[in-house]
């Protein structure tokens, strides 16, 4: 039903638009350069405050209106509700809900179905005050501007603002869904850490949450503190990290040296780009590439010498990831040792220094931190990848540093927490966030640390 | 690294006792980038122990021609080199010739002053360590010095040999980057227009250093200012639109020149 109201008010911009072009032409006799405004931004004005402020109001409405909805059928069947606990009555106001907009619902009673009409009537009185709300708006925007729009009002200036609201407002967003997101981590964390200490999470080395509850009748909901340790996790995170920067770092520091230095013009325009296809091959791709063909790849050359390699090893993993973020070294290494100034190159050149010689003795010492700062963003993404250690890495929490055996990662783990029917209230649960806390504070550092390298290094050629 | 051949050393003999040998000689040299031909046929010869300065207006081809002396052009992979340049009668352009060898015979000094991003030491100790030139550490110690004394940097610099060459104001950046020129020992240094990015005070005292390096030195210098020619140079050749107009003894060019266009362009009225 709103979703007319808003097609509606699109049209009628569009339409404002149109008048208001016409009517600054008009308001010049045709003579268009005698406006202040281009007729164009005259229209775009008057589409602005004819569509903007009804579309504000939709907005708002639809944030508010759920809550508002809830909160009265809450009051009107309080007698109902007051016998049940928080899940039971959450899900009631749930199935009402849904059966009020055409959903399905497993257990329908006449007590649901009275709150659902209920629910109804008041939905439908709601939209009809925001239809008549919304279009009073745009009649009042439309005639305030339209009575404006003359030969020196400066339509221009009333369009920038309004467009930089509008920019104020995206960037806004990203931001605070950025803080929200943190803060979120943030409490559900602190409730882990009521139920296990931070000293116990930190420095523990035994994780197995699957057996979080143990013993059953009174015992039943005691939180053992001493499975939730993620040493174990951190370890195998760094194991597989560092495995992948082995990989990663010579193989795509190379590549990036022979594309800026050693390559012509046909071959980088050709290389670069299909380098990095290798960077939009979905995770899942390189997970199940690491589990079917890898990981029995390494654990068949194993046996033949003699070793025992895991069907689920790190190696497997580490390496393929090491694959997956060479796109991501080259190309950041690539940008850094083209910023080089050529005047160096020449200058080594001028002395009799060979390519190499240039290379390893003036280019790579000047580029070295932006060197640096690109390793640390792709150790970042190593340290944050998911998909591929799901897959190839295995879920067994062995603190080991041998490269081919199973370990896992903080990753992974947070996965196999969330996923299932779990209770979201539940230490098992809430340890996720914990786990997603600390994952966010290592990258966080990280990018930082890289970032402050990166600005560093910019100082010394400007 | 000094070889001398039978021919250059011939060369030497015969010449007149007035007259300097010649050291390097470009004969019928002309340069394409692309389709675009930038140099037509230029026969220039450059004498030992001289200064020889290379004008015109901008894009006549007299940094082009500079650039043949000691193949840079072969780091743009577009350009293309053809006729005859020889280095103590050498063909430089051979295919037997090291290129490696010949720049560290013919050294370069750019326009901007281009400090690798290291300590001033290391700077000057760059060309010596790449070729091998010093046995031990005292002897490359040798070589900074006196390298830094030649560009007529040491007194400035000797207290912070270790600190960057980055952080050194332009001129003396620039003398910096002579030395590090000197410092592999070359026969012949080129410059192309060394002093464009230095204020006249720092200009005054390259101009200096360029006088008094031409006793071991042969130098081609591009410059863009006449009285800088003048000043420093005994030969004068004029670029324009990619043709040699016309050369000769500095003194010469700038009292009585042959050709009107050098004329003009010496008093200004063009380029």
């Amino acid at each position: 039903m709103v979703g007319y109201l808003v097609v509606l008010l699109l049209i009628l911009a569009a339409a404002a638009y149109w008048i208001g072009r016409t009517r600054a032409v008009a308001s010049v006799n045709g003579d268009v350069a005698r406006l202040h405004s281009l007729p164009g931004q005259h229209g775009t004005f008057l589409a602005l405050f004819a569509a903007g402020p009804a579309l504000f109001a939709i907005v708002l409405w639809s944030m508010v209106t759920p809550g508002i909805e809830s909160s009265i059928i809450a009051d009107r069947f309080s007698a109902e509700l007051s016998g049940m606990g928080v899940p039971q009555a959450e899900a009631f106001m749930r199935d009402a809900r849904a059966m009020a907009f055409g959903g399905l619902v497993g257990f329908a009673d006449p007590t649901k179905e009275a709150a659902a009409a209920v629910y109804k009537s008041i939905h439908a009185t709601s939209a009809w005050i925001i239809w008549a709300v919304a279009l009073m708006l745009s009649a009042s925007g439309f005639y305030w501007a339209y009575s404006r729009i003359a030969q020196a009002y400066r339509a221009r200036h009333v369009v920038e603002r309004v467009l930089r609201a509008f920019l104020i407002v995206c960037s806004a967003v990203a931001i605070l869904t950025t803080i929200g997101i943190v803060l979120s981590l943030i409490f559900e964390s602190l409730r882990f850490f009521q139920q296990v200490p931070l000293y116990k999470f930190l420095f523990g080395t035994h994780w197995s949450p699957q057996s979080a509850f143990t013993g059953a009748g009174a015992e039943a909901g005691a939180v053992n503190q001493d499975i939730f340790g993620m040493v174990p996790l951190f370890a195998g995170t760094l194991l597989i990290t560092f495995i992948a920067m082995l990989v990663a770092a010579p193989i795509g520091l190379m590549a990036a040296i022979y594309l800026s230095d050693y390559a012509s013009k046909s071959v980088r325009a050709l290389a670069k780009p299909v380098l990095e296809i290798l960077a939009g091959i979905p995770t899942v791709v390189y997970g199940f590439f690491a589990a079917l063909t890898v990981a029995p790849y390494f654990r068949s050359m194993g046996e033949s010498l003699g070793l025992n390699v895991a069907s689920e090893s790190a190696l497997a993993a580490g390496v393929v990831m090491g694959i997956m973020i060479i796109p991501f070294v080259s190309s950041l290494s690539d940008d850094v040792i083209n910023a080089v100034p050529q005047s160096l190159r020449d200058g080594s050149a001028g002395l009799g220094a060979t390519k190499s010689e240039t290379i390893r003795k003036v280019i790579l010492p000047a580029a070295l931190p932006g060197i640096v700062s690109a390793m640390l963003l792709a150790v970042s993404r190593a340290i944050g990848e998911t998909m591929i250690v799901v897959m190839a890495a295995g879920l067994a929490a062995n603190l080991t540093a041998n490269p081919l055996e199973a370990v896992t990662t903080v990753t992974v783990q947070i996965v196999t927490l969330l996923v299932g029917d779990q209770e979201f209230d539940s230490a098992k649960t809430l340890a996720a966030f914990a786990l997603g806390l600390v994952l966010f504070c290592i990258t966080l550092t990280l990018n930082i640390v890289a970032l402050r390298v990166v600005q560093k290094y910019r100082e010394q050629y400007d | 690294m000094n070889i001398m051949t039978e021919a250059s050393v011939e060369q030497k003999l015969g010449s007149g006792t007035n007259e300097p040998s010649i050291k390097m000689k470009g004969e019928k040299v002309s340069v394409h980038y692309g389709e675009k031909r930038a140099l037509f046929d230029v026969d220039l010869d450059v004498r030992e122990n001289q200064v020889t300065a290379l004008i015109g207006p901008s894009g006549c081809g007299k940094s082009t021609f500079l650039r043949c002396l000691n193949r840079m052009n072969d780091t743009i992979s577009i350009a293309r080199v053809t006729g005859k340049i020889t280095l103590d009668s050498e063909d430089i352009y051979d295919p037997k010739i090291d290129v490696v060898e010949l720049r560290a015979r013919v050294g370069m000094v750019f326009q901007k002053p281009n400090p690798f991003p290291k300590s001033i030491y290391e700077n000057v100790a760059y060309g010596p360590r790449i070729h091998g030139l010093a046995r031990s550490k005292a002897e490359l110690d040798g070589i900074v010095e006196s390298s830094l004394k030649k560009a007529g940097l040491f007194n400035e610099v000797k207290d912070r040999l270790l600190e960057s060459g980055t952080g050194l104001s332009g001129g003396q950046q620039q003398r910096l980057c002579i030395a590090r020129a000197i410092a592999v020992s070359p026969e012949v240094i080129l410059m192309d227009e060394p002093c464009s990015a230095l204020d006249p005070i720092a200009t005054a005292r390259v101009e200096e250093l360029i006088d008094e390096l031409r006793q071991n030195y042969t130098i081609v210098i591009v410059t863009h200012s006449m009285q800088q020619a003048a000043r420093v140079s005994q030969r004068t050749a004029m670029f324009h639109l990619g043709y040699l107009v016309e050369e000769g003894a500095t003194d010469k060019m700038f009292t009585n020149p042959d050709d009107k266009r050098t004329q003009d362009y010496i008093t200004g009225r063009f380029g």
